[in-house]
Protein backbone atom coordinates (compact mmCIF):
# COMPACT_ATOMS: atom_id res chain seq x y z
CA UNK A 1 0.00 0.00 0.00
CA UNK A 2 1.34 3.34 0.85
CA UNK A 3 5.02 3.59 0.98
CA UNK A 4 6.78 5.92 3.25
CA UNK A 5 7.40 9.03 1.35
CA UNK A 6 10.73 10.50 2.13
CA UNK A 7 11.44 12.43 -0.99
CA UNK A 8 10.00 15.74 -1.91
CA UNK A 9 9.97 15.29 -5.61
CA UNK A 10 6.74 14.34 -7.20
CA UNK A 11 5.20 12.42 -4.39
CA UNK A 12 2.82 15.16 -3.42
CA UNK A 13 -0.26 13.63 -4.81
CA UNK A 14 0.46 10.15 -3.74
CA UNK A 15 1.38 11.00 -0.21
CA UNK A 16 -1.92 12.69 0.50
CA UNK A 17 -3.09 9.92 2.72
CA UNK A 18 0.10 9.21 4.51
CA UNK A 19 1.19 12.75 5.21
CA UNK A 20 2.11 13.01 8.83
CA UNK A 21 -0.86 14.25 10.69
CA UNK A 22 -0.84 17.99 11.17
CA UNK A 23 -0.12 18.70 14.81
CA UNK A 24 -3.07 20.30 16.47
CA UNK A 25 -1.99 23.76 17.50
CA UNK A 26 -4.66 24.02 20.17
CA UNK A 27 -3.67 23.16 23.69
CA UNK A 28 -6.27 22.11 26.13
CA UNK A 29 -6.54 25.08 28.44
CA UNK A 30 -9.24 23.73 30.72
CA UNK A 31 -6.95 22.77 33.55
CA UNK A 32 -5.08 26.03 33.34
CA UNK A 33 -8.26 28.07 33.49
CA UNK A 34 -9.46 26.01 36.41
CA UNK A 35 -6.30 26.74 38.29
CA UNK A 36 -6.40 30.41 37.44
CA UNK A 37 -9.92 30.83 38.70
CA UNK A 38 -9.17 28.94 41.85
CA UNK A 39 -6.32 31.31 42.59
CA UNK A 40 -8.46 34.33 41.74
CA UNK A 41 -11.08 33.21 44.19
CA UNK A 42 -8.47 32.70 46.84
CA UNK A 43 -6.90 36.12 46.42
CA UNK A 44 -10.23 37.87 46.18
CA UNK A 45 -11.48 36.37 49.40
CA UNK A 46 -8.30 36.87 51.34
CA UNK A 47 -7.94 40.52 50.38
CA UNK A 48 -11.44 41.48 51.42
CA UNK A 49 -11.74 39.24 54.44
CA UNK A 50 -8.42 40.06 56.00
CA UNK A 51 -9.42 43.62 56.75
CA UNK A 52 -10.13 43.68 60.43
CA UNK A 53 -13.57 44.59 61.53
CA UNK A 54 -14.14 47.27 64.02
CA UNK A 55 -16.84 48.56 66.22
CA UNK A 56 -17.19 52.24 66.68
CA UNK A 57 -17.47 53.48 70.19
CA UNK A 58 -18.26 57.02 71.16
CA UNK A 59 -17.72 57.99 74.73
CA UNK A 60 -19.09 61.09 76.39
CA UNK A 61 -16.78 63.98 76.87
CA UNK A 62 -14.74 63.66 79.98
CA UNK A 63 -15.37 66.99 81.51
CA UNK A 64 -12.79 68.07 84.04
CA UNK A 65 -15.51 70.10 85.68
CA UNK A 66 -17.40 67.21 87.13
CA UNK A 67 -20.30 69.07 88.68
CA UNK A 68 -21.35 70.31 85.32
CA UNK A 69 -22.72 67.04 84.06
CA UNK A 70 -23.67 65.48 87.30
CA UNK A 71 -27.28 66.44 87.34
CA UNK A 72 -28.62 64.75 84.27
CA UNK A 73 -32.00 63.52 85.29
CA UNK A 74 -33.38 60.57 83.42
CA UNK A 75 -36.63 58.83 83.85
CA UNK A 76 -35.87 55.69 85.81
CA UNK A 77 -38.54 53.84 83.87
CA UNK A 78 -36.40 54.13 80.79
CA UNK A 79 -33.13 52.93 82.17
CA UNK A 80 -31.76 49.46 82.37
CA UNK A 81 -28.50 48.90 84.17
CA UNK A 82 -26.31 46.01 83.16
CA UNK A 83 -23.58 44.95 85.54
CA UNK A 84 -20.76 42.83 84.20
CA UNK A 85 -18.95 40.58 86.63
CA UNK A 86 -16.26 37.98 86.42
CA UNK A 87 -16.81 34.55 84.81
CA UNK A 88 -19.28 35.94 82.28
CA UNK A 89 -21.67 36.98 84.98
CA UNK A 90 -24.26 39.51 83.95
CA UNK A 91 -26.84 41.12 86.19
CA UNK A 92 -29.40 43.59 85.04
CA UNK A 93 -32.02 45.66 86.76
CA UNK A 94 -34.51 48.16 85.46
CA UNK A 95 -35.08 51.48 87.11
CA UNK A 96 -33.46 52.27 90.43
CA UNK A 97 -31.80 49.53 92.36
CA UNK A 98 -33.75 50.26 95.54
CA UNK A 99 -37.08 50.56 93.74
CA UNK A 100 -36.97 48.60 90.51
CA UNK A 101 -39.74 48.82 87.96
CA UNK A 102 -42.21 45.92 87.88
CA UNK A 103 -40.39 42.84 86.65
CA UNK A 104 -37.11 44.65 86.73
CA UNK A 105 -35.60 43.35 89.92
CA UNK A 106 -31.93 42.37 89.69
CA UNK A 107 -31.60 39.13 87.84
CA UNK A 108 -28.83 37.10 86.26
CA UNK A 109 -28.80 36.72 82.52
CA UNK A 110 -26.69 34.84 80.06
CA UNK A 111 -24.98 36.44 77.12
CA UNK A 112 -26.30 35.86 73.67
CA UNK A 113 -29.49 35.35 71.80
CA UNK A 114 -31.61 33.59 74.41
CA UNK A 115 -30.37 35.55 77.36
CA UNK A 116 -29.97 39.25 77.52
CA UNK A 117 -31.06 39.95 73.96
CA UNK A 118 -34.60 38.76 74.56
CA UNK A 119 -34.80 40.86 77.68
CA UNK A 120 -33.44 43.91 75.88
CA UNK A 121 -35.98 43.53 73.09
CA UNK A 122 -38.87 43.15 75.52
CA UNK A 123 -37.79 46.04 77.60
CA UNK A 124 -37.24 48.23 74.60
CA UNK A 125 -40.80 47.59 73.48
CA UNK A 126 -42.14 48.35 76.95
CA UNK A 127 -40.22 51.59 77.19
CA UNK A 128 -41.59 52.73 73.86
CA UNK A 129 -45.11 51.98 75.02
CA UNK A 130 -44.47 53.82 78.24
CA UNK A 131 -43.07 56.98 76.72
CA UNK A 132 -45.12 56.84 73.55
CA UNK A 133 -42.36 58.82 71.90
CA UNK A 134 -39.98 57.37 69.37
CA UNK A 135 -37.23 59.76 70.39
CA UNK A 136 -37.36 58.64 73.99
CA UNK A 137 -36.23 55.08 73.85
CA UNK A 138 -34.50 52.89 76.31
CA UNK A 139 -31.32 53.96 78.04
CA UNK A 140 -28.88 51.24 78.91
CA UNK A 141 -26.16 51.80 81.44
CA UNK A 142 -23.30 49.32 81.19
CA UNK A 143 -21.20 48.91 84.27
CA UNK A 144 -18.21 46.67 83.81
CA UNK A 145 -16.63 45.66 87.08
CA UNK A 146 -12.90 45.39 87.66
CA UNK A 147 -13.01 41.67 87.13
CA UNK A 148 -14.98 41.67 83.93
CA UNK A 149 -13.07 40.98 80.77
CA UNK A 150 -12.93 42.72 77.47
CA UNK A 151 -14.86 40.01 75.65
CA UNK A 152 -17.91 40.62 77.82
CA UNK A 153 -17.72 44.33 77.15
CA UNK A 154 -17.58 43.80 73.40
CA UNK A 155 -20.35 41.22 73.62
CA UNK A 156 -22.66 43.58 75.37
CA UNK A 157 -21.80 46.44 73.02
CA UNK A 158 -22.56 44.07 70.20
CA UNK A 159 -25.95 43.34 71.72
CA UNK A 160 -26.59 47.06 71.82
CA UNK A 161 -25.89 47.20 68.10
CA UNK A 162 -28.06 44.18 67.34
CA UNK A 163 -31.00 45.29 69.44
CA UNK A 164 -30.50 48.85 68.26
CA UNK A 165 -30.63 50.50 71.62
CA UNK A 166 -30.75 54.24 70.99
CA UNK A 167 -28.79 55.37 74.04
CA UNK A 168 -26.23 53.51 76.03
CA UNK A 169 -23.34 54.49 78.20
CA UNK A 170 -20.43 52.86 79.92
CA UNK A 171 -20.22 53.87 83.52
CA UNK A 172 -17.36 52.91 85.77
CA UNK A 173 -18.80 53.80 89.13
CA UNK A 174 -20.09 51.06 91.33
CA UNK A 175 -22.17 51.51 94.43
CA UNK A 176 -21.59 48.96 97.19
CA UNK A 177 -25.05 47.51 96.59
CA UNK A 178 -24.29 46.90 92.97
CA UNK A 179 -21.00 45.32 93.84
CA UNK A 180 -22.84 42.98 96.17
CA UNK A 181 -25.10 41.90 93.33
CA UNK A 182 -22.15 40.59 91.41
CA UNK A 183 -21.10 38.45 94.32
CA UNK A 184 -18.40 38.99 96.86
CA UNK A 185 -15.58 37.88 94.62
CA UNK A 186 -15.60 41.05 92.62
CA UNK A 187 -17.05 43.43 95.17
CA UNK A 188 -14.00 44.28 97.19
CA UNK A 189 -11.98 46.40 94.78
CA UNK A 190 -14.91 47.50 92.74
CA UNK A 191 -15.41 51.07 93.82
CA UNK A 192 -12.21 53.04 93.80
CA UNK A 193 -13.51 56.07 91.96
CA UNK A 194 -16.59 56.38 94.06
CA UNK A 195 -15.88 56.49 97.76
CA UNK A 196 -18.46 55.63 100.36
CA UNK A 197 -20.10 58.99 99.79
CA UNK A 198 -22.88 57.56 97.69
CA UNK A 199 -23.77 55.07 100.34
CA UNK A 200 -26.79 56.42 102.20
CA UNK B 1 -23.86 16.30 9.25
CA UNK B 2 -20.64 17.68 10.51
CA UNK B 3 -19.82 16.67 14.02
CA UNK B 4 -19.44 19.71 16.28
CA UNK B 5 -16.31 19.90 18.31
CA UNK B 6 -16.96 19.76 22.02
CA UNK B 7 -13.92 21.71 23.06
CA UNK B 8 -14.31 25.45 23.22
CA UNK B 9 -11.62 27.97 22.66
CA UNK B 10 -10.46 28.93 26.09
CA UNK B 11 -7.73 31.31 25.13
CA UNK B 12 -9.73 34.44 25.87
CA UNK B 13 -11.05 33.06 29.13
CA UNK B 14 -7.57 32.11 30.17
CA UNK B 15 -6.33 35.59 29.36
CA UNK B 16 -9.00 37.23 31.47
CA UNK B 17 -8.48 34.84 34.32
CA UNK B 18 -4.77 35.51 34.48
CA UNK B 19 -5.26 39.24 34.16
CA UNK B 20 -7.55 39.21 37.18
CA UNK B 21 -5.19 36.91 39.01
CA UNK B 22 -2.29 39.28 38.45
CA UNK B 23 -4.40 42.17 39.65
CA UNK B 24 -5.40 40.47 42.87
CA UNK B 25 -1.92 39.25 43.62
CA UNK B 26 -0.49 42.72 43.16
CA UNK B 27 -3.13 44.46 45.23
CA UNK B 28 -2.94 41.92 48.03
CA UNK B 29 -0.72 43.06 50.84
CA UNK B 30 1.47 40.63 52.63
CA UNK B 31 0.40 40.05 56.17
CA UNK B 32 2.89 41.36 58.63
CA UNK B 33 3.51 38.95 61.47
CA UNK B 34 2.27 40.35 64.70
CA UNK B 35 4.65 40.85 67.53
CA UNK B 36 1.97 40.19 70.06
CA UNK B 37 -0.81 38.03 68.73
CA UNK B 38 -4.13 38.76 70.35
CA UNK B 39 -7.41 36.94 70.22
CA UNK B 40 -9.96 39.60 69.42
CA UNK B 41 -13.50 39.11 70.64
CA UNK B 42 -16.12 38.41 68.02
CA UNK B 43 -18.90 40.75 67.06
CA UNK B 44 -21.56 40.98 64.42
CA UNK B 45 -20.68 44.53 63.45
CA UNK B 46 -19.56 44.66 59.85
CA UNK B 47 -17.74 47.98 59.66
CA UNK B 48 -14.19 47.67 58.42
CA UNK B 49 -11.24 49.54 59.73
CA UNK B 50 -9.82 52.29 57.54
CA UNK B 51 -6.63 51.50 55.63
CA UNK B 52 -4.76 54.65 56.49
CA UNK B 53 -4.75 57.48 58.98
CA UNK B 54 -5.09 54.87 61.66
CA UNK B 55 -3.24 54.09 64.84
CA UNK B 56 -3.79 50.79 66.57
CA UNK B 57 -3.25 50.17 70.25
CA UNK B 58 -2.88 46.48 70.86
CA UNK B 59 -3.65 45.43 74.39
CA UNK B 60 -2.79 42.00 75.70
CA UNK B 61 -1.30 40.51 78.86
CA UNK B 62 -1.42 43.91 80.47
CA UNK B 63 0.93 45.35 77.86
CA UNK B 64 0.20 47.95 75.26
CA UNK B 65 1.73 47.96 71.80
CA UNK B 66 1.51 50.81 69.36
CA UNK B 67 1.27 50.92 65.60
CA UNK B 68 0.60 53.68 63.07
CA UNK B 69 -0.20 53.21 59.41
CA UNK B 70 1.79 55.03 56.76
CA UNK B 71 5.56 55.26 56.43
CA UNK B 72 5.71 59.06 56.30
CA UNK B 73 3.58 59.41 59.41
CA UNK B 74 5.72 56.88 61.25
CA UNK B 75 8.95 58.67 60.47
CA UNK B 76 7.56 62.02 61.50
CA UNK B 77 6.15 60.52 64.70
CA UNK B 78 9.52 59.04 65.53
CA UNK B 79 11.17 62.41 64.96
CA UNK B 80 8.73 64.15 67.26
CA UNK B 81 9.14 61.48 69.92
CA UNK B 82 12.91 61.66 69.58
CA UNK B 83 12.87 65.39 70.11
CA UNK B 84 10.69 65.06 73.15
CA UNK B 85 12.72 62.36 74.85
CA UNK B 86 16.11 63.53 73.63
CA UNK B 87 16.89 60.40 71.64
CA UNK B 88 18.61 60.77 68.29
CA UNK B 89 17.55 58.40 65.56
CA UNK B 90 19.72 57.88 62.51
CA UNK B 91 18.43 57.62 58.96
CA UNK B 92 18.67 53.84 59.15
CA UNK B 93 16.73 53.78 62.39
CA UNK B 94 13.98 55.81 60.81
CA UNK B 95 13.86 53.52 57.82
CA UNK B 96 13.57 50.40 59.87
CA UNK B 97 10.99 52.05 62.07
CA UNK B 98 8.92 52.91 59.01
CA UNK B 99 8.60 49.31 57.91
CA UNK B 100 8.39 47.82 61.35
CA UNK B 101 5.30 46.26 62.77
CA UNK B 102 3.81 47.29 66.09
CA UNK B 103 6.16 47.66 69.00
CA UNK B 104 5.97 47.82 72.74
CA UNK B 105 9.14 49.15 74.27
CA UNK B 106 9.94 52.25 76.26
CA UNK B 107 11.77 55.03 74.42
CA UNK B 108 15.04 54.05 76.04
CA UNK B 109 15.16 50.63 74.43
CA UNK B 110 13.55 51.53 71.13
CA UNK B 111 16.95 51.90 69.47
CA UNK B 112 17.98 48.37 70.41
CA UNK B 113 14.81 46.98 68.93
CA UNK B 114 15.37 48.95 65.73
CA UNK B 115 18.87 47.55 65.39
CA UNK B 116 17.60 43.99 65.49
CA UNK B 117 16.68 42.08 62.38
CA UNK B 118 12.93 41.90 61.80
CA UNK B 119 12.96 38.17 62.40
CA UNK B 120 14.67 38.58 65.75
CA UNK B 121 12.28 41.20 67.04
CA UNK B 122 9.64 38.63 67.72
CA UNK B 123 11.95 36.69 69.96
CA UNK B 124 12.64 39.59 72.24
CA UNK B 125 10.19 39.97 75.06
CA UNK B 126 8.86 43.48 74.67
CA UNK B 127 7.64 44.94 77.93
CA UNK B 128 4.94 47.18 76.48
CA UNK B 129 4.84 50.95 76.31
CA UNK B 130 4.81 52.61 79.72
CA UNK B 131 1.41 54.04 80.48
CA UNK B 132 1.58 55.09 84.13
CA UNK B 133 0.67 58.60 85.05
CA UNK B 134 4.32 59.32 85.89
CA UNK B 135 5.79 57.99 82.68
CA UNK B 136 3.01 58.14 80.18
CA UNK B 137 4.83 57.46 76.95
CA UNK B 138 1.77 55.93 75.36
CA UNK B 139 -0.05 59.24 75.57
CA UNK B 140 2.94 60.93 73.92
CA UNK B 141 3.02 58.41 71.13
CA UNK B 142 -0.65 58.93 70.45
CA UNK B 143 -0.30 62.68 70.65
CA UNK B 144 2.70 62.86 68.33
CA UNK B 145 1.18 60.45 65.85
CA UNK B 146 -1.85 62.69 65.69
CA UNK B 147 0.33 65.76 65.16
CA UNK B 148 2.30 63.96 62.45
CA UNK B 149 -0.83 62.79 60.70
CA UNK B 150 -2.34 66.25 60.65
CA UNK B 151 0.92 67.73 59.34
CA UNK B 152 1.31 65.22 56.56
CA UNK B 153 -2.19 64.16 55.62
CA UNK B 154 -4.22 67.04 56.94
CA UNK B 155 -6.61 64.62 58.55
CA UNK B 156 -7.44 63.60 62.08
CA UNK B 157 -5.87 60.28 63.03
CA UNK B 158 -8.30 57.56 63.91
CA UNK B 159 -7.62 55.35 66.87
CA UNK B 160 -8.44 51.71 67.25
CA UNK B 161 -8.07 49.52 70.29
CA UNK B 162 -7.30 45.90 69.61
CA UNK B 163 -7.78 44.11 72.86
CA UNK B 164 -7.38 40.50 73.79
CA UNK B 165 -10.69 38.90 74.69
CA UNK B 166 -9.44 37.74 78.06
CA UNK B 167 -7.99 41.09 78.98
CA UNK B 168 -9.44 42.49 82.16
CA UNK B 169 -11.47 45.61 81.89
CA UNK B 170 -9.32 47.96 84.03
CA UNK B 171 -6.47 47.87 81.51
CA UNK B 172 -8.80 48.60 78.63
CA UNK B 173 -10.24 51.37 80.69
CA UNK B 174 -6.79 52.77 81.36
CA UNK B 175 -6.10 52.91 77.61
CA UNK B 176 -9.48 54.50 76.97
CA UNK B 177 -8.73 57.04 79.67
CA UNK B 178 -5.44 57.95 78.02
CA UNK B 179 -7.29 58.56 74.79
CA UNK B 180 -10.00 60.50 76.51
CA UNK B 181 -7.45 62.68 78.25
CA UNK B 182 -6.61 63.89 74.76
CA UNK B 183 -10.25 64.46 73.97
CA UNK B 184 -10.45 61.45 71.70
CA UNK B 185 -13.93 60.33 72.52
CA UNK B 186 -14.57 58.39 69.39
CA UNK B 187 -12.55 55.36 68.54
CA UNK B 188 -12.92 51.85 67.23
CA UNK B 189 -12.68 48.50 68.90
CA UNK B 190 -11.20 45.87 66.63
CA UNK B 191 -13.26 42.71 66.63
CA UNK B 192 -13.27 39.43 64.81
CA UNK B 193 -16.00 38.02 62.71
CA UNK B 194 -18.72 36.12 64.47
CA UNK B 195 -19.53 33.14 62.33
CA UNK B 196 -22.80 31.58 63.39
CA UNK B 197 -25.27 32.83 65.94
CA UNK B 198 -25.06 30.67 68.94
Amino acid sequence: MAELNTGDGGGKKGSGKVRSKKQNSKVDLTAMVDLAFLLITFFMLTTTLSKPQSMNLGLPDKDPDKDKNKDVKVDENRTMTILLGDNNKLVRYVGLLATPVAGGAPKDFAFGKDGIRQELLNRKEKVLQYTGNKDKGMIVIIKPSKKSNYRNLVDILDEMAIVNVPTYAIVNEFTPEEAKLLGDSSSAPASPTEPAATNP
Amino acid sequence: MKKKSTSTDMTAMCDVAFLLLTFFILTATAKVPEVMPVDTPASTVQTKLPEKDLATLTVGNGKVFFDVKGKDVRIRTLELMGNKYGVKFSEDDQKSFAIMESFGVPMGSLKQILDLKPADRKKVQQPGIPKDSLDNQLADWVQNARIANIELHDKELELAIKGDAKEEYPIIKRVMDILQDQKINNFSLVTGLRGKEK
